[in-house]
């Protein structure tokens, strides 16, 4: 045990409505701990989460602020509806910080049960600022009212070692460890941008630690930075009404409900209740969306090789419940046991494998042309082990993998590494590089943007061709999934706020295949809706999977399916059945976009959220190279003389591409255009003050950014 | 010549929605069909016979991720 070196004693704030009214801030400069209210102001503007998460950060940050400033902060919110254990995905947490791949804010969200036990704790929000100068654990006690801080250099580095030593450390005994959870990152994050948060929740039928990842932006790297190995928080007495309701009969009713419709229905529609997120994996590739070798190709033959019936059959442990907090009958979050690792230092050790979820199946399987479902599941341990976020290191090791391909790097440069489509020994070997800090590894885990300048700079790469092949935005990488025909989802990826990330907008199916959205305006009110009612969920608390990876028998009667209205009203319901008030559908929106301008404004600040930074690379948009054309000829020669006029018959191949390049190049600026009319901004991507006074967001320090950009 | 999500589609004589299905590769499990405005339930795809001139849209309920 290592030395406490603060000890704060706190009377634990009664929850009330679904808010403590308290935020917990710690300084690790100079080991200040401090209570804050959290204001009438902050629930009308902000409503939590993320909200809180923001208008925290807006106030510790400068523009000048990087990720390692000792102002820059992690904060983190699990929202009012956080804890619930009446409904199904109810215990998220979203966490924010400026990021060191894009200099701006990030949020990422995550299960597990830290959030909502921190909560009951008697903490609505926790800001982590300044540095340590050694390496120190924060473990709060919310029964007891304790925070200690203390000397953490003797335990070990990687997850799944230090959550079940810290559990077993603070748990009284084996009953009591459900009680414990743990934030850490691992060793990965030491040495790369790409640093990941794990949230630990115990398994009592396995007897392990689990984990759920806030994956995006690099949070491991400043938790990292920030000398903190881990915080620990502990709670004993979760039950169904700590949020102190007020309308609990509603709660449940709603509840039941989707419960029956999970029992009823999963096994037709998703069956997340069997495999998870990866269950889409084939359907991904049989409509041209599963990345393959850098996003070149939308699917390949060998998908079958990770079809979710090969790791449903082969790998993961059914019929046991896998929620990653109580109540969530969904329960995706699967899992391998008894996994058997072949390389690195825990080679020869069986373990449990957390996933694959569709992300890393797709991510470090099919765009890394790795079509062999154990060495995925390896890949997946070393990455949550070693505090990696799988999703940037994919996309990054496969732009790395397509540069050598293509001759723009050689082996040598690579340290020997033979980086090869496919080779999943060399992607291993690179992920344990960067656990150790050593040869490629050590320039591999800097992202993209980075590796684009280093491999120009020092190995004479060729610069457009980088441009076109990296995938990343604003400095951070795509998530898994090719959408170079659906022009809605290049500008859902493109004009995310923190970054292309899936989560404020999929519309592949409703604009490429189901033609749904086909005008500018059509795709411009999907990316307004889409973003401001997802953003809702890191709000409160909730877990987006529920609302559409499951729907009612009846949804196809409904006007608008996808967007399924039902479950839409089970949101508002509950709202205003913790929290007393009465919003309606049209008040949820506008809840979440008073958030989503502020992140807007946010960006500007820091110095980007503007046009200039809402460009993909031409990857996402269409084919770069002869071979992906060719690989879809038919199509794109259609396109040509369908939308284009012209006859591919008299043009040769590089003629074809520029073609398809220039008019795909318009289509998205006209894009542009349409979105941020909707959103209400200028050409420029800016938020109007006539936008931000409509939402009731016209606040000075807002105005102040934004009126020199206009 | 049908119509399938707002664009032309060669018929043939017997064609079923469930040949439909197959032949446009709509395989995701998780879809809405109507034809010319009315529902086509699941147990009906076999049966349910196509007419030249019909409007089919096919709803893919996916919004992602």
């Amino acid at each position: 045990m290592g030395t406490i070196i603060k000890d704060y004693s706190y009377t634990p704030a009664k929850i009330k409505r679904g808010y403590s009214g308290k935020s917990l801030y710690i300084n690790l400069s100079d080991l200040r701990i401090e209570q804050k209210e959290i204001t009438e102001f902050m629930k009308e503007k902000f409503t939590g989460g993320k909200g809180f998460d923001l208008w925290y950060l807006w106030h510790a940050v400068t523009p000048e602020t990087r990720w390692d400033s000792p102002e820059n902060e992690i904060v983190m919110s699990v929202g009012p509806l956080g804890g619930i254990t009446q409904y199904a995905g109810t215990g998220k947490t979203l966490l924010c910080s400026i990021s060191p791949l894009t200099d701006i804010p990030i949020d990422s969200n995550v299960g597990g049960y830290f959030g909502p036990l921190l909560k009951f704790s008697g903490w609505d929000a926790f800001e982590l600022q300044g540095k340590s100068e050694k390496e120190i654990l924060i473990f709060i006690d919310g029964n007891n009212g304790r925070i200690q801080i203390e000397e953490a250099e003797e335990y070990p580095e990687d997850t799944h070692l230090l959550a079940e030593e810290l559990t077993k450390k603070y748990a009284e005994n084996e009953d009591d460890m459900v009680n414990v959870s743990v934030v850490c990152s691992g060793s990965g994050a030491k040495h790369s941008y790409l640093g990941m948060l794990n949230f630990s929740f115990y398994d009592p039928r396995r007897k392990v630690c689990r984990f759920k990842q806030a994956a995006r932006g690099g949070l491991g790297t400043i938790l990292h930075d920030k000398k903190v190995k881990a915080l620990v928080v502990k709670y004993r007495g979760v039950k169904p009404n700590l949020n102190d309701a007020a309308d609990i009969s509603t709660i449940n009713k709603v509840g039941v409900k989707y419960h029956k419709e999970v029992h009823d229905l999963d096994h037709k529609q998703n069956k997340m209740r069997q495999i998870g997120t990866a269950n889409t994996v084939m359907i991904m590739s049989q409509y041209d969306l599963l990345p393959t070798r850098n996003f070149q190709t939308g699917g390949d033959p060998e998908a079958v090789k990770i079809s979710p019936e090969v790791f449903i059959n082969e790998w993961l442990t059914q019929g046991l419940h896998d929620g990653c907090w109580y109540g969530c009958t969904m329960s995706c979050a699967k899992c391998a046991d008894h996994f058997l690792i072949t390389t690195g230092p825990y080679a020869g050790q069986r373990v449990t494998v957390d996933g694959p979820e569709y992300e890393c199946a797709a991510g470090l399987g099919a765009n890394l042309g790795v079509f062999d479902p154990q060495a995925i599941l390896e890949e997946n341990f070393y990455c949550d082990t070693y505090g990696i976020d799988l999703i940037s290191f994919a996309t990054c090791t496969a732009f790395i993998m397509e540069c050598y391909q293509r001759g723009q790097i050689t082996r040598e440069q690579m340290g020997g590494l033979d980086l090869r489509f496919g080779n999943s020994q060399a992607v291993l070997e690179l992920m344990h590089q960067i656990s150790r800090g050593e040869g490629f590894g050590r320039i591999a885990g800097l992202g993209i943007r980075k590796l684009k300048k280093i491999f120009v700079e020092e190995f004479g790469a060729d610069p457009k061709l980088l441009q076109d092949i990296g995938m990343e935005v604003k400095g951070l990488e795509y998530s898994e999934y090719a959408h170079k025909e659906s022009l809605a989802q290049q500008g859902g990826f493109a004009m995310a706020t923190k970054g292309p990330q899936h989560d404020e907008a999929w519309l592949i199916f409703m604009d490429m295949v189901n033609k749904q959205i086909p005008t500018f305006e059509d795709k411009a009110n999907a990316l307004y809706y889409f973003p401001m009612f997802r953003t809702w969920f890191g709000l409160v608390g909730l877990c987006k999977l529920p609302w559409n990876d499951l729907v009612p028998a009846d949804n196809y009667k409904t006007d608008s399916p996808a967007k399924v209205p039902e479950h839409v009203q089970n949101y508002v319901d509950l709202f205003n059945a913790v929290t007393g008030k009465h919003i309606d559908n049209e008040e949820l929106i506008l809840q979440s976009e008073r958030v989503y301008q502020f992140q807007r404004v946010f960006s500007v600040r820091m110095g980007k959220g503007e046009r200039k930074d809402d460009y993909p690379p031409y990857r996402s948009l269409g084919p770069v190279s002869r071979e992906e054309y060719l690989s879809r000829q038919e199509l794109y020669d259609k396109q040509l003389r369908e939308l284009q006029k012209l006859d591919p018959e008299t043009m040769d191949l590089d003629e074809k591409i520029a073609a398809t390049r220039r008019y795909r190049e318009d289509q998205y600026e006209q894009l542009m255009d349409a979105v941020y009319r909707r959103r209400g901004w200028t050409e420029n991507g800016i938020p109007t003050p006539e936008r931000l006074k409509a939402i009731g967001m016209d606040l000075p320090e807002l105005l102040e950014v934004i009126e020199p950009k206009l | 010549m049908i119509k399938v999500n707002t664009e032309d589609y060669p018929w043939h004589a017997g064609m079923t929605v469930r040949n439909l299905l197959d032949e446009k590769q709509f395989t995701f499990r998780h879809i809405i069909v109507r034809v010319n405005g009315e529902f086509v339930p699941e147990e009906d795809y076999e049966k349910w016979l196509i007419q030249d001139g019909d409007d089919v849209l096919v709803l893919h309920l996916m919004a992602g991720g």
